[in-house]
């Protein structure tokens, strides 16, 4: 052992003690604003056995945890970078992936194992998040990755997007105390396109003043607009119902000519509705990536200036992104209205639209691919922490799981689990460049 | 025929500080033309005011495309006057790190069509046409610059001297009647100046395209420009050809007899 | 129409009854904008970034001013000179604890990305992530309903102004307030660490250059605004009384103010809290309760649209 080693791991030791500490009180039982510490307290000095071995502080478990997984990393990393034949394979697996046949191949598993699926799950519980929990968060999860993803703008404020496409399902079906659109209510399912189109128009209504501001006043203004709309959802009752929200928004049904199917109660129709859409929305978001359009928001995410330069005029674009990435929150709107049947501004809050945030980074902003697998990997976690709580987990911790997510994920891997292949490639080269001058 | 350029007594400040002060001056059609002075002298300055990044206080910029009317540049937002026919390049250099070569120079042949969003979902007879047309100019445009070779190499992991290539070729293939360099050579090495100053001239000679040109380095400054003009402090000190300009006791005392120093070591 | 003219007539009227009543709440309310518009307005003179947890060093400052006074005052009424102790005790414990929690901040959620050249949106996210983890566990560590502060002085009006009461609490912020804005205004204008934070705010590259150590003076920086923003946190829980959630609209409007003012500009930050806090007060006789937040946000929207320089503009202005 050499003493740099010793060094750099006592200072890492101290980190990761830290860490479990406070990881020992995120997990641990709550306090209350009587007695500051008891919570801190409580949740430090709480016994847990030690791999079975012997009981110990809760803490020390983390600890356990902490200090063999950096060793793990460290060792590994080192093995790594003396050992080529990993790299040789790494290319190949990439050469492998980078075959269309094999992507395609990919995709198509995919989608049977989409398709298979509600025979595979049959609790009701899961059935449902399925629908409502899973795959709705994909579609949210998509439309932002246009915004942040490819566009690169912080949109803070997306969840009212989702809001428009649901409310104007209420509205076109008439469950708001506004008389609905024609006179007359119509069925969820015409309410699609009217909600999509809303939704976009919204895009285009909020995006042509808050896109010309820089990057920070952005995220701040959308943030803003985001609480504005819960505002108004609660106080216009008039029209929106207020904060007791709307009345019974109806079932999609369809009846055209000798068909007829209505969607009840059950979530297997609907789930095989929103897959529909899920690959429609891949389908138009891959296009647009690989077009011209993606590469213009590119240019634009790289460098506004010279993306200018080559006439490329920025505020279309990202009002194009905005408006797109709104259509599929529209759609995820009013698949919300239609199965729940019901809406209240209290669902559609900034936490949402942070943990909307959460899925695409954490997957790999910019990464269709790695934001589809980021939604259903977080949104199953967090559904399956409702389900089967572990001791002492309480429903709201998770927004304290999501703060740390965020931080962890933009210390540790900007690009996500998935970095796409755009953003993956300037990090290695401005890293390899860093490298070069320093 | 009417002169490309037309700079008119343009101001442009910054709070208290000038930056341009009543500059006044033309190009020529076909010129290659060349602003030189010192540090802070002004020059990136007048490039972004002819560009539309800056917008002078005073004074007027008219820009003569070869077909239509004259155009006011003054009030036009950057991507407005990239369509007029208007092309640069930046000092220091701005690439599309996360893109490659080609992608780098094809968001240049391609950004002068309309948006196609439904196009490019659809992809339909006439956006494929589109894509072929931009990706040949973009091919053409490489060879012009001698960079197919790192085609798909990103952008970023270029030389210095690539990467000025790069991005002279991304301005061309906006199709611009006038290319502004802004210190096309700062970072490259012997070898690599002159194979641009062959490359400057190769663009004006076989593409037609004005070359408005800011530069450092003197040597070649003198051998490509048809005529400069000296900035100093914000203002033109003096216009003329090279051996003019070599002549003036004004531009050696503020300006040439610092930089030839500097050569020296 | 005429319903609509005498609609107004009749909220001037009642403007004209308040207006000293709305003008001294409305100081009250904006200097403490001010308190935490500074922090924003230095962090982004370093690090040309929106410290978006700054919301919650607020709140963390309020709760510690708040544990303290419990602990200290129990339930007697302190009177006199034991009341401006307690309030000088809470204001160093808000501060303090504001100071810790910005500078624990800096070191994990933005040092590491400064460190990489991180893009910024890393940045934002970083820190929208750090706002919310610590927002969230506030509410789990001290419960998710609102508590009174035990006070530390008597509530009285002291005297009038026009007929409009002037209360202690009033007094009480405005002094303490006043007294920490000049000492931060001397610290930045008048000291090496003042121009070691104004040289990074104008030129990072430049300063390091001349010896300035850039770690240090973010640090310091953030030292600086967490001081204010927890205090400031304090002496707003000493009226309104803490919750985890009560920094996100005070900070809110800071921003605004801190915008309003010229973002990167320490005396814009104090104008444009005052001038907020006015203005939200008295808008409160035109609108209902609901929208007085609504009036403070357009007019970030509207500022940021037409005027982003703010009124005195930005300080360190170079974009391009
Ligand atoms: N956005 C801006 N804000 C404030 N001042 C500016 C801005 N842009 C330029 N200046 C000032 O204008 C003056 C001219 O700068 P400019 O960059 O045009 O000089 P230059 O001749 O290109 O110098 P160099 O040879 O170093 O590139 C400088 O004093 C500079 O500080
Ligand atoms: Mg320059």
């Amino acid at each position: 052992m050499n003493l740099p080693f010793i060094k750099k791991f006592s200072t890492k030791a101290l980190i990761i003690l830290i860490s479990s500490e406070l990881a020992a009180v995120v997990t641990g039982p709550p306090g209350n604003g009587d007695t500051p510490w008891v919570g801190f307290h409580d949740s430090i000095t709480q016994k847990a056995s030690f791999f079975g071995l012997f009981v110990t502080g809760r803490w020390a478990l983390f600890y356990a945890i902490g200090i063999i997984s950096y060793l793990a990393v460290h060792f590994f990393k080192k093995l790594n970078s003396n050992n080529s034949a990993m790299d040789s394979l790494r290319s190949q697996y990439s050469s492998v992936a980078k075959n269309k046949y094999f992507k395609l191949a990919a995709v198509l598993v995919i989608g049977v194992l989409a398709i298979l699926l509600p025979t595979v799950i049959t609790d009701p519980f899961w059935r449902e998040a399925m629908v409502s929990q899973i795959a709705v968060f994909v579609l949210l999860a998509l439309g932002l990755n246009v915004v942040v993803g490819f566009a690169g703008l912080l949109d803070l404020g997306f969840v009212a997007f989702y809001a428009v496409g649901a409310y104007a399902t209420a509205w076109c079906t008439g469950a708001l105390p506004m008389p609905p659109i024609f006179g007359s209510h119509v069925n969820p399912f015409f309410a699609i396109p009217i909600a999509i189109i809303l939704a976009m128009v919204a895009g285009v209504i909020l995006g042509i003043p808050t896109l010309r501001l820089r990057g920070d006043y952005l995220a701040i203004v959308t943030l803003g607009f985001g609480e504005i709309i819960t505002l108004f959802a609660n106080n216009l009752t008039g029209i929106t119902g207020g904060a007791q929200g709307t009345k019974q928004v109806p079932h999609f049904s369809l009846h055209i000519g000798p068909l007829k199917y209505i969607w009840g109660l059950d979530p297997v129709p609907y789930y095989y509705l929103v897959i529909g859409f899920v690959i429609l929305f891949i389908f138009i978001f891959y296009s647009l990536e690989h077009s011209r359009v993606g590469r213009a928001w590119t240019a634009i995410r790289e460098d506004e200036v010279a993306a200018e330069s080559l006439g490329i005029n920025p505020l279309k674009y990202k009002v194009m992104a905005f408006a797109i990435g709104a259509a599929s929150a529209g759609f995820a709107g009013v698949m919300t209205a239609a199965q729940s049947n019901f809406l209240t501004p209290a669902t559609f809050t900034l936490a949402l639209s942070i943990n909307i945030l959460v899925l695409v980074i954490f997957g790999g902003m910019g990464s269709i691919f790695g934001v589809v697998f980021g939604a259903i990997v977080i949104q199953t976690i967090t559904m399956y922490l409702i389900h089967t709580p572990p001791a002492g987990y309480q429903p709201p911790d998770l927004y304290i799981y999501i703060g740390a997510l965020l931080v962890i994920m933009m210390i540790f891997r900007p690009g996500g689990l998935f970095p796409a292949r755009r953003r993956q490639r300037a990090d290695v080269a401005t890293s390899s460049l860093e490298n070069s001058n320093g | 025929m009417a002169n490309l350029f037309e700079v008119s007594n343009i101001t442009l400040r910054f709070g208290g500080v000038v930056s341009l002060s009543n500059v006044s001056l033309y190009q020529k059609r076909g010129e290659i033309l060349a602003v030189i002075g010192p540090n802070g002298a002004g020059k990136t300055s007048l490039f972004n005011s002819l560009t539309g990044v800056y917008q002078p206080q005073e004074g007027s910029i008219t820009f003569n495309p070869k077909e239509g009317e004259p155009i006011s540049i003054i009030g036009k937002k950057p991507h407005v006057i990239s369509h007029t026919g208007v092309a640069r390049t930046f000092q220091a250099s701005r690439m599309f790190n996360a893109l490659t070569t080609f992608e780098n120079v094809k968001i240049g042949a391609e950004s002068h069509k309309g948006i196609g969003a439904i196009g490019a979902i659809l992809r339909g007879p006439a956006t494929r046409k589109d894509e072929k047309y931009s990706d040949a100019r973009t091919w053409d445009l490489l060879d012009f610059v001698g960079l197919r070779a790192k085609a798909n190499y990103i952008a970023s992991s270029l030389s210095y001297g690539e990467r000025r290539r790069l991005e002279i070729a991304r301005g061309l293939a906006t199709n611009p009647e006038v290319l502004l360099l802004d210190e096309p050579a700062a970072g490259t090495n012997p070898s690599e100046k002159l194979e641009l100053t062959d490359l400057i001239r190769k663009v004006r000679d076989q593409m037609g395209v004005s070359i408005l040109l800011i530069e450092h380095d003197m040597k070649l400054v003198m051998s490509l420009a048809e005529r400069l003009y000296v900035l100093n402090f914000g203002s033109v000190i003096a216009e003329g050809t090279p051996d003019e300009i070599r002549a003036n006791q004004n531009v050696v005392d503020a300006y040439l007899g610092t930089t030839t120093a500097e050569g020296a070591n | 129409m005429h319903g609509f003219l005498s609609y107004l007539n009749a909220h001037f009227h009642a403007l004209r009854l308040e207006f000293w009543g709305l003008f001294i709440g409305g100081i009250g309310s904006g200097i403490i904008y001010a308190m935490v518009a500074i922090g924003y307005t230095m962090v982004y003179g370093v690090l040309r970034l929106i410290n978006f947890a700054h919301s919650e060093i607020f709140m963390t400052g309020a709760f510690a001013g708040y544990f303290t006074l419990n602990y200290l005052i129990g339930s007697s009424s302190p009177t006199g000179f034991s009341s401006i102790l307690l309030i000088i005790v809470g204001i160093l414990a808000g501060g303090i604890t504001g100071s810790f929690f910005a500078v624990v901040l800096e070191r994990v959620a933005y040092r590491p990305l400064r460190i990489r050249k991180a893009p910024k949106i890393a940045y934002l996210i970083s820190a929208i992530g750090a706002s919310y983890f610590l927002l969230n566990l506030a509410a789990k560590e001290f419960g998710r309903i609102g508590r009174g502060i035990a006070q530390p002085y008597q509530n009285h009006t002291v005297f009038t102004i026009f007929g409009a009461p002037v209360e202690m609490y009033n007094i009480i912020i405005f002094v303490a307030a006043g007294i920490m804005l000049i000492i931060v205004d001397r610290l930045v204008s008048k000291t090496k660490l003042g121009r070691s934070i104004r040289s990074v705010a104008q030129d990072s590259e430049t300063a390091s250059l001349m010896g300035v150590d850039i770690d240090r003076t973010i640090a310091m920086t953030f030292v600086i605004g967490g001081f204010l923003g927890g205090a400031a946190g304090f002496l707003y829980a000493l009226n309104v009384g803490v919750l985890y959630s009560m920094g996100f609209t005070p900070a809110l409007k800071a921003f605004t103010a801190a915008v309003l003012g010229g973002i990167g500009n320490l005396r814009g930050a104090v104008i444009g809290g005052l001038i907020l806090g006015v203005t939200e007060s008295f808008t409160v006789v035109f609108f209902s309760g609901a929208y007085t937040d609504v009036v403070a946000f357009a007019i970030l929207v509207l500022v940021l649209m037409f005027r982003p320089t703010g009124i005195l503009g930005e300080l360190i202005g170079r974009s391009a």
